[in-house]
């Protein structure tokens, strides 16, 4: 008898159908991996569990928890329900705790609603649920605030929240979305090992196949509210039926035809580069501190070459594309683009910047709404001493546009009539308006979905080829930054830790980090790709 | 906690410095000859250098704000040239029926809009939230020494039950006092609430829609548990940053509103001593006014500290 | 157009705004009686067919005042909004644009500054010194929508600074100067046109308290708060006089609220919620 099951559930809000006949089965002790891309109805499938929708909301089907009917229960039995029986972890960690009470009083709460203890006695369990959740009570005690803790630990808080009680089923959205790779091998572990201990069920849910791959036991692959494929995980990761599922399998392993065309000639030199940042961190009128982004990096990016940097969140990579694009000075060391210095006495050096573009990570925050795609794409020409004019204007235009898979005709429209991956195409026809040698790519396909983003990354090997283009990518998913670059630096706390090309860094790390990274990049069972 | 207090307290100071320095210089440019232009143009001319001698006319700019500043220090605000009286003094007398008012209307606003806002935010959408943001949208839009008129006609010319005006002096006690300052509390308390209300309303429902609210719920809290547990402390942030700026406007009520009821407050002080152009009280109100405002603000940073702990340990 | 007609605070509050602008216009060249001239024999009729919000105690048609009236309050609040914007704004531009240099923190101390002097005490402080009139008001209202517009600038625009469009556009070699005026200005408009209705409800509110307590308008200047402090005294014999002046006070007043409301939920539905 299965501990969760869901038959036929039928979800619509505000008369918009949002689930359709959606049915699953999470068993006690087992893991159910639930996979799909945006809008396919995964998180709201995990919210009708505990019916926790939006306003307006009407559910149809079944839901039976442990025998019980879910869309028959009142309210109150749900509430007693919810973080009882079924605990629920989201995505994003930073904003799931409140952030003016302590961790151990939001544990203790959990425990407190549902049970007529002691307040000592909730905290003192409350503190073993932290423990469990690996936040051992020396080095974070119950009197912390969510604001001293980083991302992962405050996960780690949120998981305890709902394990204190010891649920039958934990559901968890997204839990390791928005957090770094090492971070989130350490969250699956633990969740991996919750499960076994407790024997709970546990219901994960995601948008990347690799991240659940090598945790489920039985799989559901949704799309546009529908259940397209289900089954155990190891039969249907070799037997994939639906055409939907085959495409997202081959999608998350995708790699692009290159070609082959590096040169030996440097084209952006980095030596010795050192950005600092002064933090006002003792006092108004106390020393200052510095903070050193970026300490003492070299490297060479070739004609013609693709070249990767990878770390996690706050490694310094941002700030040294920043320092790249000369947007922000140096402290130190030469960045030199074909010979030139990218910054000549405080301002960028203009004969560079027009050789160098970038394309950023969120496709909606990258164009400013009020403008037509025309005079989007073409604001690279304040960069030129004569931009064209007239028809000239207009024929490159069109000529952007269509290298990048879109129609001359889409110049006249505005930005919120396209999709994130057309946005990202727009972004790309920006960057090529002025035709540069070098484009950085920040992230570049980080917010997409992986059909979308293996279709840019296809765009991306094209256009290189096609256009002799040199491209720095800039990454933190080691699959991507695998499947498109020749060469791989690694960077950590500001400094480079290894450099060489992409398949030896990635199969034979010789760092310590690189082989921590390596280890925790989720991927898909090698036999079926 | 001690940084953050100090780092406060320094800006406080320099503020109070720079508001001092624009109020001297504004009343500095009085074009002329300040004592002549307090005395008018038939004074006599030993009146006219006894007066200018009074007001320290006598040295450099530096000088005179310097003695000015620095009595101010000590609370010597100088003497009132119509009253022949130390302003200080005006200003004790003045300040027992202005202080209170304020203070009055504040609590009042506090008690209507916190209420008011938790409800219509809990019920929104329903018949009752509408209700209530109907009457704020009046009672901001209302002026309120229009409102006070119609009090006065309503309460004190037809029901008789309050007085029309004036205020009895704390010396028939306590709740005469009270009395006489109720219709112009609620006069300055209307449009602070309504505001307020809206305030709490809106910032109540921007933190219900927060994730920490999901995680509450996902514990097994109810929808009220959730809000008045998670929600209500969050949400009282933006609510301290309205009401220290709402301090000022209802001082500056308080003056308009103590003309509609005669009553003997700052306010009345402060336009008797326009009329008879006595500029050193002018000076004086106006500095005692913004110094509350000033330190009013302080205090709403101090209150932040004390409800958000990320604010404690910043450095 | 119609999304605009179809908000539930929209249409009143553009009437409502359409006819007190309306009269304002109307009065500059046709009221239904001179407001200059006295006409003893006439003091304080009710309202009548003749004068539908009756006269005052020198038997001037309250109708006519009240159209004359609206033209002062419009025109000082207007002028106001107008003062407050042109100087905010630049301002709130550049300290977003350097946010954190010295320029910016001078920018933003001052702007705490003059917020610590409520309209009103600018306006004691001016008519200390140079005696009241309506430019008084226009002034005082003024310098306190500078720092309110100053504030709403740099919010918004410091949130824009962090769009990834703007590096963008830095990438493409623009300086801070132009990126405030074509990306961050037009996309902060909206914001400035709400904020403007209901800083110019306020100045409306602001000048009629002024006008009353004798710091605005002065006679033989038509003006509601200054029909107001007339009235007080004659409250409990003629309380039309006190009547008619309020009512187009708060309605004018709310008029622009709603408008306000309105224009916030059609131009900015992202900003619905984080109204005061």
């Amino acid at each position: 008898m299965s501990l969760l099951h869901i038959n036929r559930l039928s979800l619509s809000i505000h008369g918009s159908t949002i689930l359709k006949d959606v049915s699953l089965k999470v068993g006690a002790g087992r893991i159910l991996g639930v996979i799909g891309e945006s809008g396919s109805g995964k998180s709201m499938t995990a919210f009708s569990v505990l019916q926790l929708l939006p306003n307006g909301s009407a559910c149809s089907g079944d839901i039976s928890l442990s025998d019980k009917d879910i869309l028959a229960c009142s309210e109150e039995e749900l509430c007693s329900l919810r973080g009882k029986e079924v605990g629920m972890v989201f995505q994003e960690p930073m904003t799931a705790l409140n952030p003016l009470q302590t961790i151990g009083a939001q544990v203790a709460e959990t425990i407190l609603i549902h049970e007529n203890v002691p307040k000592a006695e909730a905290l003192a369990r409350a503190a073993e649920a932290l423990r469990r959740a690996e936040l051992p009570q020396d080095r974070f005690p119950l009197s912390r605030y969510p604001h001293e803790l980083s991302g992962g630990q405050r996960q780690r808080v949120v998981i305890a929240m709902a394990i204190a009680l010891r649920p039958k089923l934990l559901i968890a959205d997204e839990p390791t979305t928005a957090l770094d790779v090492t971070t989130q091998a350490q969250i699956l572990d633990l969740l991996k090992r919750l499960v076994a201990e407790d024997g709970m069920g546990l219901m994960l849910i995601s948008h990347d196949l690799a991240v659940v791959a090598d945790l489920a036991d039985d799989l559901v692959i949704m799309r546009r509210g529908e259940v397209v494929e289900s089954g155990p995980a190891a039969h249907l990761f070799r037997n994939m039926q639906h055409p939907y599922s085959r495409a997202l399998l081959e999608a998350s392993g995708h790699v692009p035809v290159k070609s082959a065309r590096t040169t030996s000639a440097p084209l952006l030199q980095v030596r010795n580069v050192v950005r600092e940042y002064a933090s006002h961190s003792h006092g108004w009128w106390g020393q200052t501190t510095r903070f050193r982004a970026v300490d003492d990096v070299s490297f060479e990016i070739r004609k013609g070459e693709s070249l990767g940097l990878v770390g996690e969140s706050g490694c310094g990579k941002s700030t040294l594309t920043r320092a790249i694009l000369g947007l922000e000075e140096t402290q130190g060391g030469d960045i030199l683009f074909d010979g030139e210095p990218v910054v000549v006495h405080h301002h960028a050096n203009r004969e560079v910047r027009r050789r160098m573009q970038v394309v950023f990570q969120d496709p909606y925050g990258s164009f400013n709404p009020r403008w037509r795609v025309d005079r989007l794409i073409t604001e690279p020409y304040h960069l030129l001493d004569s931009p064209p004019q007239g028809s000239e204007r207009r024929e490159a235009i069109a000529e952007a546009l269509e290298s990048v898979g879109l129609t001359a005709d889409d110049a006249g429209k505005y930005i919120h009539e396209f999709s994130g991956g057309q946005r990202q195409r727009i972004a790309i026809a920006r960057a090529l308006i002025i035709k540069p040698d070098l484009i950085v790519l920040d992230e570049a396909v980080s917010a997409l979905d992986v059909s979308v983003r293996a279709q840019v990354l296809d765009l991306l090997a094209d256009l290189g080829g096609r256009f002799g283009l040199t491209y720095l990518f800039i990454s933190h998913d080691l699959s991507v930054v695998r499947s498109i670059t020749e060469r791989v630096l690694v960077m950590k706390s500001g400094k480079i830790v290894e450099e060489g090309p992409t398949e030896a860094v990635f199969d034979n790390p010789k760092d310590a980090y690189t082989k921590q990274l390596v280890d925790a990049a989720p991927v898909l069972p090698a036999d079926v790709a | 906690m001690l940084q953050y207090f100090l780092k406060r307290l320094l800006s406080l100071g320099l503020s109070l410095v720079a508001a001092s320095v624009v109020i001297f210089l504004a009343l500095e440019v009085v074009p002329g000859d300040p004592a002549a232009y307090m005395l008018g143009v038939n004074a006599q001319e030993d009146t006219l250098n006894a007066l200018r001698e009074q007001l320290g006319l006598n040295g450099t700019i530096l000088q005179r704000y310097l003695s000015w500043a620095g009595g101010l220090l000590v609370g010597d605000f100088g003497t009132s040239y119509t009253y022949r009286t130390p302003v200080s003094e005006l200003i004790g007398e003045r300040l027992w029926v202005s202080l209170p008012l304020a203070l009055y209307a504040l609590t009042l606003s506090t008690l209507i809009a916190f209420p008011a806002g938790i409800w219509a935010a809990s019920r929104r959408g329903s018949y009752a939230d509408a209700g209530v943001m109907g009457v704020t949208q009046l009672g901001v839009a209302i002026p309120n020494f229009w409102f006070a008129m119609l009090m006065v006609l309503v309460f004190a010319i037809n029901l008789r039950w309050f007085s029309a005006g004036g205020f009895p002096g704390w010396e028939d006690g306590f709740f005469a006092g009270m009395k006489a300052l109720t219709l112009p509390a609620i006069a300055l308390a209307l449009p602070q609430a309504s505001i307020l209300t809206r305030v709490m309303r809106s910032s109540l429902l921007d933190t219900l829609g927060e994730d920490f609210i999901r995680s509450a719920r996902a514990k097994g809290l109810t929808r009220g548990q959730a809000m008045w547990r998670h929600a209500l402390r969050n949400a009282l942030i933006p609510v301290l940053t309205i009401m220290g700026l709402q301090f000022s406007f209802l001082l500056a009520g308080a003056i308009i509103i103590e003309n509609v009821f005669f009553l003997p407050g700052l306010g009345r002080l402060v336009f008797q001593a326009i009329s008879s152009r006595d500029l050193i009280v002018v000076e004086s109100v106006v500095m005692l006014l913004v110094f509350a405002v000033i330190v009013v603000n302080f205090a709403v940073d101090l209150a932040y500290a004390l409800v958000d702990p990320r604010l404690r340990r910043r450095r | 157009m119609k999304i605009f007609l179809h908000n539930r605070s929209m249409l009143p509050g553009l009437v409502l705004t359409l006819i007190f602008t309306g009269a304002a216009i109307v009065s500059l060249v046709w009221v239904p009686y001179d407001t200059t001239v006295l006409n003893i024999a006439e003091r304080m009729k009710s309202p009548s067919l003749q004068h539908p919000f009756g006269t005052d105690q020198f038997g001037r048609d309250i109708l006519s005042m009240i159209m004359v009236g609206a033209r002062t309050s419009i025109a000082v609040a207007l002028v106001a909004v107008g003062i407050g914007m042109l100087a905010g704004v630049p301002l709130g531009l550049a300290a977003a644009a350097r946010k954190g240099s010295l320029l910016d923190e001078v920018i933003m101390r001052m702007n705490d500054l003059v917020f610590a002097f409520p309209s009103l005490l600018i306006a004691v402080m001016i008519t200390a010194v140079f005696g009241a009139s309506a430019l008084n008001a226009i002034i005082a209202i003024g310098i306190f929508n500078i720092p309110v517009f100053a504030r709403l600038t740099r919010g918004a625009a410091l949130t824009l600074w962090s769009r990834e469009y703007i590096m963008a556009a830095r990438v493409a070699g623009k300086g801070p100067a132009r990126i405030s005026v074509e990306h961050i200005l037009p996309n902060v408009t909206n914001l400035l046109i709400v904020q403007g209705t209901i800083q110019f409800s306020l100045g409306i509110l602001a000048e009629a308290g002024l006008s009353y307590v004798g710091l605005g308008a002065q006679p033989p200047t038509a003006s509601w708060g200054r029909m107001l402090a007339d009235s007080q005294t004659m409250i409990s014999l003629a309380p039309h006089l006190a009547l008619f002046p309020g009512l187009a006070i708060l309605l004018t007043v709310l008029g622009l609220n709603l408008m306000g409301d309105g224009l916030r939920d059609v131009l900015d539905p992202k900003l619905r919620r984080s109204r005061s």
